[in-house]
């Protein structure tokens, strides 16, 4: 059963994670074809909440949603009654009471969809990020992004590196790898890497040193350097890029037809030099592409299932 | 003054090792007779055959909002979910607005308890002016107008010279000083206990060794000025330890634990439920055990609720906008017959030990037991009552308790302030 909305990837079956993937296929463009658009949620309402900057998750939620014949609004904490001190409770009753037939949330604080999920039990909610804790859609395109250019996710050598302590994109990306067999192994400076990483999922490993970590990895995942959410200097950030910014020299260690991705935004020359974001091994922009599609899928699973199990 | 006689009830008084069935007659507000088939003239009657006749239950830790913050609770309100709870004393702590940090805020709470309190009512005054940590609050005169303790609850005193002193000054008004063990430094910004489950969601982390520091420094320094030091609401393992060894030493160091602290643990946080959130943190389920073989060992010396009431709106938020703290009064009981008595860790002597002469002890209160000329503050409680606890119906202004809808093994049946039946199932 396809629960009501999408909160994270920890609580969801491997086989719902395969049925989102496999029907994302069928939404990425064709090469040098404009995107046709569908009428799959024609009627349908989805209100794109974000509490918190976003450009391309953002953006893409808009995308997806129109490319399927759905109406999109965003509405973001600058412009809204959230600037006039309503709260979080409040604005969200305001938005439902308007009867969405889902929301998209983004949010600086860890849970506040699943807070809301629970005072709002009628509308689906989309997690596009909370706080330090999930951003599932992240880790399906990730997956997509991986598995058009790999038989499988099974047996793969995935190496996560950077702030994995404040890293939503990191937790996202352990649960679902983990759920498919992949071998995970997360890097970072110590004091962003907390012991409990080791235990949230089968096949996770920790080390500090990023020579190590990418060793023989099928994929590199870097990870922006969080500093809006770190709340006191946990590392020397001067001397980040030397012990773990990825750069040409470490190319040599991983597969030759290894993957190198980021969630983006990319600081170049903080966590990865410029040579290696723009190098062939990069598939940073197919990424961003596969947001779309598998936003569509995401948005198309929630609300055709939505509507029906509401009848 | 009425006159009650409580008949056939299993009397446990633990500062008599008495364990029998037997009557309670008080009149004037103080028990007058204790023994078996007592009969007397223009008397209430309480038929107590089934149920345990226990002295007044004391709690320690409990905040009363008021004066300042009535909308989230008030001295009649917390008195009597108090009464509800099987407690016939509570102490208030300071941090309210104004802080009671000067002997006319003691003497209004005194005053007000008087009128609008169910129960008694004895104010715990502040350590430094304004709970700031800084200047040493009037702690002799607190004393004076009715103070139990001093402690700055909630924003505990980080200079430890500040520390050093406020002991050293107590010590001279023999009035105990009690800590909220935090170093503020190293909890800054965390909104649960760090390990496994803060990093899984994605919530920042408060580790116990925030609450060992302190707990260290605090027995370093009772034993520098020979203060009666009392450790709030201990939480951790390793804090627990310290305790151990500083008893072991023969220092006056004494401690509490709280309910949800032996009921629940970290992993009760998931679905960012803010009925979750206090401080000290819901720890692991070693700091848990840890404090239940302590209270079975005697290292613990109450059970204290720090009940702190806080309104819905503040409570309904983002996690880590939410404030700490929850109600415990009407649950404290239940709980620690659940997690104490019916899982066999410890007797019910024990149990009564911890809420009623434990407290009285460290806090010099000539109340907590049974015997002729003491008050008449009694707890009657049944240890197999089959109830549910219902939030909605509390006493309490607030509703942030984690334990609404749980149903419970055994709670109280009727609470006895100087004769009086305050409160009754």
């Amino acid at each position: 059963m396809m629960p009501a909305g999408l909160l994270g990837i920890e609580e969801l079956e491997r086989s719902e994670i395969e049925a989102i993937l496999n029907r994302a296929k069928d939404f990425q463009p064709l090469e040098n074809q404009s995107f046709k658009r569908l009428d799959l949620l024609r009627g349908k309402m989805i209100v794109n909440l974000f509490f918190e900057a976003s450009t391309r998750t953002r953006t893409s939620f808009e995308i997806a949603a129109k490319r399927l014949g759905a109406d999109a609004i965003s509405i973001t904490a600058a412009g809204s009654s959230v600037s006039k001190g309503e709260s979080l409770v409040d604005t969200l009753n305001t938005l439902a009471a308007m009867r969405p037939d889902a929301i998209v949330m983004r949010h600086s604080a860890s849970g506040a969809p699943h807070f809301l999920a629970r005072h709002l039990p009628r509308t689906p909610i989309i997690n596009a990020g909370d706080g330090t804790h999930e951003h599932p859609t992240q880790a399906l395109l990730d997956a997509r992004t991986i598995l058009d250019r790999k038989p499988t996710l099974e047996g793969l050598r995935v190496a996560i590196i950077g702030d994995i302590a404040h890293s939503r994109v990191a937790r996202s990306n352990i649960y679902l790898l983990s759920k498919f067999g992949a071998e995970i192994v997360l890097c970072g400076p110590a004091s962003l890497l907390p012991a409990g990483l080791a235990c949230m999922a089968p096949g996770v490993r920790l080390t500090y040193d990023i020579r190590e970590a990418i060793r023989d990895a099928d994929v590199v995942m870097m990870l922006r350097v969080q500093l809006e959410r770190q709340h006191e200097a946990a590392f020397p950030a001067g001397e980040y890029f030397q012990f773990y910014g990825l750069r040409l020299e470490h190319l040599d260690l991983i597969k030759p037809d290894a993957l190198v991705m980021h969630p983006g935004p990319i600081n170049r020359g903080r966590e990865i030099s410029s040579e290696v974001a723009d190098s062939q091994r990069s598939v940073i922009l197919n990424q961003v592409e596969n947001g779309v599609a598998v936003r569509m899928a995401v948005l198309e699973r929630i609300l055709t299932s939505h509507a029906e199990t509401a009848h | 003054m009425p006159k009650l006689l409580i008949k056939n009830g299993r009397i446990i008084d633990p500062a008599s090792g008495t364990d029998r069935i037997g009557d309670i007659l008080i009149k004037g507000g103080h028990i007058v007779r204790i023994g078996e088939d007592l009969h007397a003239t223009g008397v209430i009657g309480f038929d107590a055959t089934g149920l345990i006749v226990a002295p007044g239950f004391i709690d320690m830790h409990v905040h009363l909002r008021e004066p300042g913050f009535e909308h989230a609770e008030t001295i009649e309100s917390g008195s009597k979910a108090a009464a509800a709870g099987g407690f016939t004393s509570i102490c208030c702590m300071p941090n309210t607005n104004p802080v009671n940090d000067d002997a006319t805020v003691t003497r209004y709470i005194i005053e007000r308890a008087s009128h609008s309190a169910v129960v008694n009512v004895f104010p715990i005054g502040a350590i430094t002016e304004d709970c700031a940590g800084e200047k040493l609050a009037s702690i002799g005169s607190m004393k004076e107008a009715g103070a139990v303790a001093i402690s700055d609850d909630g924003r505990p005193v980080m200079n430890s010279r500040v520390m050093r002193r406020a002991m050293e000054y107590a010590r001279a008004f023999d009035i105990p000083v009690i800590d909220h063990c935090e170093d503020l430094n190293l909890s800054a910004g965390g909104d649960m206990h760090e390990g496994f489950h803060s990093v899984r969601l994605g919530l920042r982390g408060i580790p116990s060794s925030a609450e060992d520091v302190m707990v260290a420094r605090d027995i370093l320094l009772a034993e520098l000025t020979g203060a009666r030091l009392h450790v709030a609401h201990l939480s951790s393992r390793r804090s627990l330890e310290m305790i151990a060894d500083a008893k072991a030493r023969k220092l006056p160091v004494t401690c509490e634990v709280s309910p949800h602290h032996i009921a629940l643990t970290d992993a009760d946080v998931a679905f960012y439920d803010s009925n979750y959130k206090m401080k000290p943190p819901l720890r692991s389920e070693a700091d848990t055990e840890a404090l239940v073989q302590g209270i079975a060992d005697g290292l613990v010396d109450a059970i204290a609720t720090d009940h702190a009431p806080h309104p819905g709106s503040e409570k309904m938020q983002e996690f880590e906008k939410c404030p700490f703290g929850i109600i415990g009064l009407e649950t404290a009981l239940a709980v620690a017959l659940e997690k104490l008595v019916h899982s066999g860790r410890i007797s019910l002597m024990r149990l009564v030990e911890l809420f009623t002469t434990g407290p009285a002890r460290i806090l010099g209160l000539n109340r907590g037991r049974l015997e002729v000329g003491a008050p008449g503050d009694v707890t009657i409680f049944d240890p197999e009552l089959c109830w549910t606890y219902d939030v909605n119906r509390s006493f309490s202004r607030s509703k942030n308790s984690p334990f609404h809808g749980r149903t419970f093994r055994g709670g109280p049946v009727a609470t006895v302030v100087k004769g009086a039946v305050v409160w009754r199932r």
